[in-house]
């Protein structure tokens, strides 16, 4: 087998060595009669081009989002990831690393990790950012139980504009708590009445911007009454490009900001691995779950880097820790760090200036098609539109020709009334030629 | 103190202050400053065409601030982070025995398998029609992982072991529940050698821990978890094979006992890859386990992720699993995403989407390329080298279990270094300056001074002799009160070693613009 180093004869020398006839001997302490005596009943070893033709055949199968006119969002996004990202994120001393438990040489990890937070931190508008979570989703889980934390409350109000697999993941969570959690309706309009929601009872209101519908909202008035009543507001975003041109969830008032990277830097991946961003202000860094990466000297007085503040996690905290997590999303991490550095800041704001003007587009053209409602006022790259259709049937019509148009609401809210309605993303990949064939493809199927 | 090339190799002699350059750089080991210190706000590396004039539609809620964000053109990010990447160590410079954490061989066909554009250039809400490739290799994934553990059924989605963990601990909490027990199980038992994850996973969702007392044979001990059951236990979570490198012999009667007591037995799957082909977890009486795709299944740890952390489940706890998850239907393969159209019983949804794809995909090309006598093999190889490892040192440092074998990492504690001065901490460093990373330090917390060695498969026999030697050499040298050698330690590494305690005490987190009077002098 390729990849195992042992030969027959190191093996017998080795058994020699420690003593021993079989390696079975090895396994003494396993019961006898559960002991394999055979290997399981699965395919025997195959050679590079095998398993190249095997998984070659399944990707075969799926329609990759480069070879169609592509309008697929909600919540994950298909932009343009520079060469130069893919090829340093597969440096061995990157990919093949640990966890910088041995700080001495784990510099370049824990260097660009401390350049990552620096960069979440700016982009949020926040004061400080830990060195990723899972996801968005899984980060906002984690939000919540953070303000929990923060404000001793264990009740937690969700926007009907956040991501219906977010607010599942977060009621998933406080269900087994036994925290509580008031999700309000589906708010297609972005303007719904989460404000009456607040109360000192409140641990934190949760509110994406853009939010899954696309709207983008202002979250000002709903921090302020969020303080007012000791309550934080956690901020969301799932499209992170958006930051570049809507302002920051940080100068609006939010007191936690969470959201998934992916947009910059990691590819699709059919929905993971992606990366979480989590970012909130300095008074906050005890009650912070993740990992944080901090800057020290060494014995001889020159910078470096190393993982801090460890004794509010796992495994010196233990049950008292601020979450179970340990592994996250280092290398996604690194995507999103490199593929910022190469946009930086005017890069980034012409990305964000392409991706709304893309949607501004095909949002005109699209409420010219008979049959089509754009119903956003203010949005970035993505909004909602009314079909005179099922959003769903139209789609699997559009697929048939060759366009990939978007996400029936009714996929992520089954039984919410709102069949009718298809969520509609527009990035810099979308070409004129894209859009009119959407836009054609659509006036055939209405 | 002489090193195998016959050079010095005190302190003193590795000083590293002996020729300075003008630059701080020593040939090769370059110094890379910060991103914010060589970035500028008006640099870019992407080209990209501004767009014709636009009436923005946000609302008014335009970002008008400077962001803070320094950018490099393409050659200057090139440089920057292939020097950060030269201060890093990874499997694939040396041996990496890293216990507990399986630092084996990264397959680069798994890379390019998982960049097919069929699997990365896919949209998780793509209409399922156009993803049945992807969906039939998770369902191939989740055959494989059933079979190799004889359970039930496959949660895929966790992101990572911890995220598994509460996939696992989840399950059990629904069926409980389901059983109308919801208020009074609410104790899950947890042994002290157990990772950190394992008590802060129960406790996250509500379980009160009770600790199981580790015994001097490095065991768990099925009277220990008897004397502690009651119809208040809920489950217990055991590592098997153990944090200290056993196998534990009573699982099967430990099992049996959690069973008899109404409650669920959550194992521990992070050294499965010590008996993965040579023993099934769900044979043992295990009702759910996570598998750390980034350990057993060879997918790259990345620098601390992406991991991915799949939950087998024995047939009592399957019908809990979340959403969402493949079935094979009439017309090809189907994903349920809504507990509502699932004919069990959900507890709801781990993460948005369907899980780590990336890592799935490198997990099956994996096990394609091993088969079943592969993963075998490499199971034995693993427990092999650690064994090798063991009786090439049991002489010289201490086991604090006996000389006996152990699975695939070996566990020592630092008795053997009673009055040298030195440290497991020390030790570790001392193996930074020999070209190895160190081992896992002060884990598990049952022993003292813990020093959890796991050279995994991927080492050859001429690697192991040299590692041993190394070690011996190292042993020799502090029992022989060449103390400097270690205290000082690491003299060669791109840093000497960092003060932790400062970092922690004053954190800085972010670069910030230096004040006008800047601490310059350095």
């Amino acid at each position: 087998m390729r990849y195992l180093p042992l030969s027959d004869s190191d093996r017998s020398e080795m058994l020699a060595r420690i003593g021993i006839k079989t390696v079975d001997e090895l396994f003494a302490d396993v019961p006898k009669n559960l002991l394999l005596k055979e290997p399981v009943d699965l395919p025997r070893r195959k050679g590079e081009l095998e398993v190249e033709r095997i998984l070659s055949r399944m990707a075969a199968r799926n329609v990759s989002a480069s070879s169609v006119p592509f309008f697929v969002g909600a919540g994950a996004y298909k932009h343009h990831v520079p060469a130069t990202v893919d090829h340093l994120i597969q440096r061995s001393e990157f990919l093949t690393s640990y966890t910088p438990y041995q700080p001495e040489i784990a510099q370049g990890t824990l260097q660009y990790l401390f350049e990552f937070q620096t960069q979440v931190a700016a982009l949020t508008g926040m004061e400080v950012a830990n060195a990723s979570m899972y996801d968005g989703s899984t980060g906002t889980g984690e939000a919540v139980l953070m303000a929990h934390r923060v404000t001793k409350r264990r009740k937690a109000v969700l926007s009907g504009g956040l991501h219906p697999h977010y607010a599942e993941v977060v009621r998933t969570l406080s269900d087994m708590a036994s925290d509580s959690v008031v999700t309000l309706q589906p708010d297609v309009s972005g303007d719904e009445d989460i404000l009456s929601q607040i109360d000192d009872s409140v641990s934190c209101v949760v509110v994406q911007s853009p939010d899954v519908f696309g709207n983008v909202r202002d979250l000002k008035p709903i921090a302020e009454k969020a303080h007012k009543h000791g309550a934080l507001l956690i901020a969301v975003f799932t499209e992170a490009v958006s930051l570049g041109l809507v302002a920051s969830p940080g100068s609006q008032g939010a007191d936690i900001v969470v959201g998934e990277g992916q947009s910059i830097g990691n590819a699709l991946n059919f929905g993971g691995p992606y990366v979480g961003l989590f970012a909130t202000q300095s008074k906050f860094i005890r009650q912070m779950p993740g990992r944080l990466c901090g800057e020290t000297v060494d014995a001889d007085g020159n910078r470096g880097f190393v993982l801090t503040l460890s004794t509010r996690e796992q495994h010196i905290r233990r049950d008292k820790a601020t979450s179970n997590i340990c592994t996250n999303s280092g290398l996604c991490a690194l995507a999103f760090t490199i593929h910022m550095t190469l946009l930086g800041e005017a890069g980034l704001k012409r990305l964000a200036r392409v991706n709304h003007v893309n949607a501004i587009k095909l949002a005109d053209q699209l409420a010219g098609v008979k049959g089509v409602e754009v119903l956003n006022k203010a949005f970035f790259n993505e909004f909602t539109v009314r079909l005179a259709k099922p959003a769903a049937e139209v789609v699997e019509r559009l697929t048939e020709k060759g366009v990939l148009a978007g996400v029936p609401v009714s996929r992520l809210l089954p039984g919410a009334g709102l069949d009718d309605l298809l969520l509609v993303a527009s990035t810099e990949v979308n070409t004129d030629d894209d859009r009119a064939a959407l836009c054609a493809a659509l006036k055939e199927v209405l | 103190m002489l090193n195998r090339q016959g050079r010095p190799s005190s302190a003193g002699e590795a000083g590293t202050n002996a020729h300075p350059t003008f630059t701080g750089n020593k040939a090769l080991a370059q110094i890379e400053p910060l991103l914010f210190e060589i970035g500028r706000y008006d640099t870019t590396g992407v080209d990209i065409d501004e767009p014709e004039d636009f009436e923005p539609r946000l609302g008014g809620l335009e970002r008008k601030d400077a962001i803070g964000l320094p950018g490099l053109s393409e050659p200057e990010t090139m440089r920057h982070y292939v020097r950060l990447s030269q201060m890093n160590y990874g499997i694939d410079t040396g041996l990496f025995p890293l216990g507990s954490c399986t630092m084996k061989h990264n397959a680069r066909l798994n890379e390019r398998m998982a960049r097919l554009p069929g699997f990365s250039d896919v949209h998780p809400l793509q209409p399922v029609s156009t993803v049945q490739g992807a969906l039939e290799l998770m369902n191939e994934l989740g055959r494989y992982l059933v079979t190799l553990t004889n359970m039930t059924a496959v949660a895929l989605s966790p992101k990572a072991g911890a995220h598994g963990e509460l996939c696992g601990m989840m399950a059990i909490k629904a069926a409980i529940e389901a059983r109308g027990e919801g208020k009074t199980r609410n104790v899950v038992l947890v042994p002290d050698s157990a990772h950190g994850t394992n008590p802060a996973t129960a406790a996250l969702i509500g379980f009160v821990v009770k600790p199981v007392p580790a015994r001097e044979d490095g065991w768990v001990h099925v009277e220990d978890v008897k004397e502690r059951l009651g119809p208040d236990v809920a489950a217990i979570m055991l590592t098997n094979p153990n944090t200290c490198g056993l196998f534990e012999p009573q699982v099967v009667e430990i099992a049996k006992a959690i069973h008899d007591a109404g409650a669920y037995f959550y194992c521990d799957g992070a050294n499965f890859n010590a008996i993965v082909g040579k023993a099934k977890p769900g044979d043992l009486g295990v009702d759910a386990m996570h598998i750390n795709l980034h350990k057993t299944f060879s997918t790259p740890h990345g620098g601390g992720g992406p991991g991915s952390g799949p939950v087998v489940l024995s047939e009592r706890l399957a019908p809990y699993a979340p959403v969402p998850f493949v079935r094979a239907g009439k017309d090809g393969f189907e994903l349920v995403e809504q507990a509502s159209d699932a004919s069990e019983k959900p507890f709801g949804r781990m993460t948005a989407f369907h899980g780590q794809m990336g890592m799935y995909v490198r997990a099956l090309s994996y096990m394609l390329s091993h088969g079943s006598d592969g993963m075998k093999q490499a199971s034995e190889d693993a427990v092999l080298n650690a064994n090798y490892i063991r009786a090439g040192l049991s002489d010289l440092m201490s086991l604090p279990f006996g000389n006996k074998p152990c699975m695939h990492e070996v566990l020592f504690d630092d008795a053997w270094l009673k009055d040298t001065g030195v440290t497991t901490l020390d030790v570790a460093k001392a193996m930074i300056d020999e070209g190895y990373h160190p081992m896992t330090m002060y884990f598990p917390l049952v022993v003292h001074g813990a020093m959890l060695i796991e050279p995994t498969e991927s080492e050859s026999k001429s690697s192991l002799d040299l590692f041993i030697a190394t070690l011996r050499d190292l042993a020799m040298a502090a029992k022989n009160g060449d103390k400097e050698r270690f205290t000082g330690a690491p003299y060669h590494a791109p840093r000497r070693r960092l003060d932790e305690t400062r970092a922690a005490r004053n954190p800085v987190l972010r670069w910030t613009p230096p004040a006008p009077v800047a601490e310059a002098a350095e």
